[in-house]
């Protein structure tokens, strides 16, 4: 490609270096501060067996929720297990289908962090394309992407999703869209929050062009593109994770908002969010676990990605050192 | 600022075609007019005469101006479903909506300006530690998760207060029905309100707190505190002055956050409202009574976010009008 390719070893050597040294340092600090809080740790745990849990969720659940013929009508809103009336097969219920609630959830658990983790992935993805090559070249390129990202967060992602789902699933119809959902949704959702990215990559460009480094590798003549990737990026890590980590638990609430607008997952196949939504109605006929159960999940879950990522926030914000 | 006010307009101005643009788009992508107008009935020639005879087979930009040219006269179209004219039907519900988020910025700022200001003066405080951290609980909770608790805890368990629809209403200045003069149509507000509040209170906490003890922290106070001002003074006179300039932007900011949840809250407590008709015309694949939908929130995000900018760069003398 340039020249650079020719020599990497001079590369890593000289410039890189920077980089991995304060990657070293970050990381000791992280895992100290990890070890001292006992909280943190619990939440971290706690996301560990959420994931675990939405991984293994064929092995784990005790019926496929897919699988029509394990569903029987007769069973359907039985309450869970300590409540009277609970069946011991049914240990936290089952919803209006005759569904066992406790499989459901699983299965619903990983269709939310699915989405929600494709569509942060997405995310970052074209924000930090956008963001490094706003704040690398500056200028008219700079202020013409901030704006259009002004402007796209002016208007409220949530509304923009909501139409844009709209849209897709007036187009397609019921069927179609129901089949194609979690794709629709990691796209819609994926591609209205890059300004959140574009953002903070920017900033962090911004701070990191003026710094000795990446004179340096422009001095050696490495192309613009492999400054931006390989040199200014790495440094821009710290924020980005945190904004991963938020960003990750906002997906997962605009997912399930869409879901239980009808915008989102269909009731054959649902998230916790169209879990909810398809328990709503219950709740009138004191049927309380079909919604209420899986909101509890998703809230937990919710809290638990929003604790670790303000966590992080403090631990990587210079300013908390100084305190 | 002349310069600042034109840019600022021609922000707008370009939004605005963009939103009409994909409003237009939208239009002509899904549904099909004729259709609707003639049924099935038709054979395929008529059809196609009907077709040009409405301009369906021009190129896409000479009906893209056809229709600027209709929503500048305020024709945005008439419902399929309502047979009405799409702006009109819109508008009757406009009021119902804005009831609901006036409710809910009331709400807001009784409780998040004490409460920020608080938090900012006495951080590690218990009140302090509480509220914070109901705040994050706050944030994590989706919005129709807390509509569907409330529901559950007030409407079902307790049957204190109406689950849904607006209750009774009185018509005031001629055609704005209000539900602000009843006592019914004041309990049905009452839960819509918190629910729509329940998103964006933790929200302002949150940021109040931050902004003030940057505040609070700046020399000037230190300055006050040395001249022996009362503390009282300085926190409500001094500090929450500068404080609030910033909030009141992001606050403006907000509105369109505010309008998107409106559509959550109105489909969970069946709010005769916009969004609540925004949803059933998205089942109904009510094609102009989406794209109305569309340009008029759009031109009521474009109208608050140019308003704020100016409000902004009059107020805050510390903005380079001529820069931005």
């Amino acid at each position: 490609m340039n020249n650079a390719e020719l020599n990497p070893i001079k590369d890593r050597s000289m410039v890189e270096s920077a980089v991995v040294g304060n990657k070293g340092v970050l990381r000791a600090q992280l895992i100290d501060g990890f070890k001292r809080d006992k909280f943190i740790i619990f939440c971290f745990s706690l996301l560990l067996v959420y994931l675990l849990a939405s991984l293994f969720a064929p092995v784990i659940a005790p019926f496929n929720p897919y699988d029509l013929s394990q569903v029987d009508i007769l069973d359907a809103e039985l309450p869970p297990l300590w409540e009277e009336g609970g069946d011991p097969r049914f240990l936290l219920g089952t919803d209006a289908q005759g569904r066992d609630m406790f499989s459901t959830i699983l299965y619903g658990t990983r269709i939310s962090l699915l989405i929600g983790v494709g569509a942060v992935l997405l995310q970052t993805l074209l924000g930090v394309a956008i963001g490094l090559t706003a704040g690398y070249f500056g200028g008219k390129v700079d202020s013409l992407l901030m704006r259009i990202a002004d402007i796209q967060l002016s208007f409220s992602t949530l509304m923009v999703a909501i139409i844009a789902a709209a849209v897709f699933r007036a187009a397609f119809g019921e069927e179609l869209y129901g089949e194609l959902a979690v794709v629709i949704l990691i796209l819609v959702i994926g591609t209205v929050e890059w300004p959140q990215f574009a953002r903070t990559v920017r900033a962090s460009v911004l701070a990191e062009k003026q710094k000795e480094y990446v004179e340096a590798a422009r001095v050696m003549g490495f192309g613009s593109s492999r400054i931006m990737w390989r040199h200014i990026l790495p440094n821009t890590l710290s924020p980005l994770l945190v904004i991963f980590t938020l960003q990750i638990a906002n997906a997962i609430i605009a997912e399930a908002s869409l879901s239980f607008l009808g915008l989102g997952m269909p009731v054959s196949e649902p998230s916790l969010g169209a879990l909810i939504s398809s328990g709503f109605e219950y709740i009138f006929s004191e049927s309380w676990w079909i919604a209420v159960i899986p909101g509890v999940v998703l809230v937990l879950l919710i809290l638990v990605i929003n604790l670790l990522g303000d966590w992080l926030r403090d631990m990587l914000n210079p300013k908390f050192y100084r305190m | 600022m002349v310069a600042f006010l034109i840019r600022r307009l021609i922000q707008a101005f370009i939004v605005m075609f963009v939103v009409s643009l994909i409003g237009f788009a939208i239009q002509s992508s899904l549904g099909d007019p004729l259709r609707e107008l003639v049924g099935q009935s038709v054979s395929e020639q008529q059809r196609e005469t009907l077709r040009d005879e409405m301009g369906l087979n021009d190129p896409f930009f000479t009906q893209y101006l056809r229709f600027g040219e209709k929503v500048l006269k305020g024709d945005l179209g008439t419902s399929y479903f309502f047979k009405q004219p799409a702006l009109e039907v819109i508008l009757n519900k406009l009021p119902a909506t804005l009831e609901l988020v006036f409710g809910a910025v009331m709400i807001i700022s009784i409780f998040s300006i004490p409460l920020g200001v608080y938090t900012a003066i006495r951080p590690y405080n218990w009140v302090s530690r509480l509220v914070m951290g109901f705040s994050l609980i706050g944030i994590s909770v989706p919005v129709f998760l807390t509509g569907i608790l409330l529901t559950y805890l007030f409407a079902v368990e307790l049957s204190w207060l109406p689950s849904f629809g607006r209750g009774e209403t009185v018509v005031l200045f001629g055609s704005w029905e209000t539900g602000y003069f009843t006592r019914d149509g004041l309990l049905h507000l009452l839960l819509p309100c918190i629910t729509l509040a329940s998103i964006m209170l933790p929200l302002f906490i949150r940021l109040i707190r931050a902004e003030m003890m940057e505040v609070l922290s700046l020399d000037y106070v230190k300055f006050a505190k040395s001249k022996g001002l009362s503390p009282l003074r300085i926190w409500l006179v001094h500090g929450l002055k500068n404080t609030m300039l910033p909030i009141i932007t992001v606050g403006g900011m907000q509105i369109g956050t505010m309008v998107a949840y409106t559509i959550v809250t109105e489909t969970i407590f069946q709010w005769p409202g916009m969004g609540f008709l925004f949803l059933e015309a998205v089942n109904r694949v009510d094609t102009p009574l989406i794209v109305a939908y569309l340009i008029v929130v759009g031109a009521i995000f474009v109208i608050t976010n140019t308003l704020v900018d100016l409000i902004y760069g009059l107020v805050n003398p510390t903005v380079k009008l001529a820069r931005q």
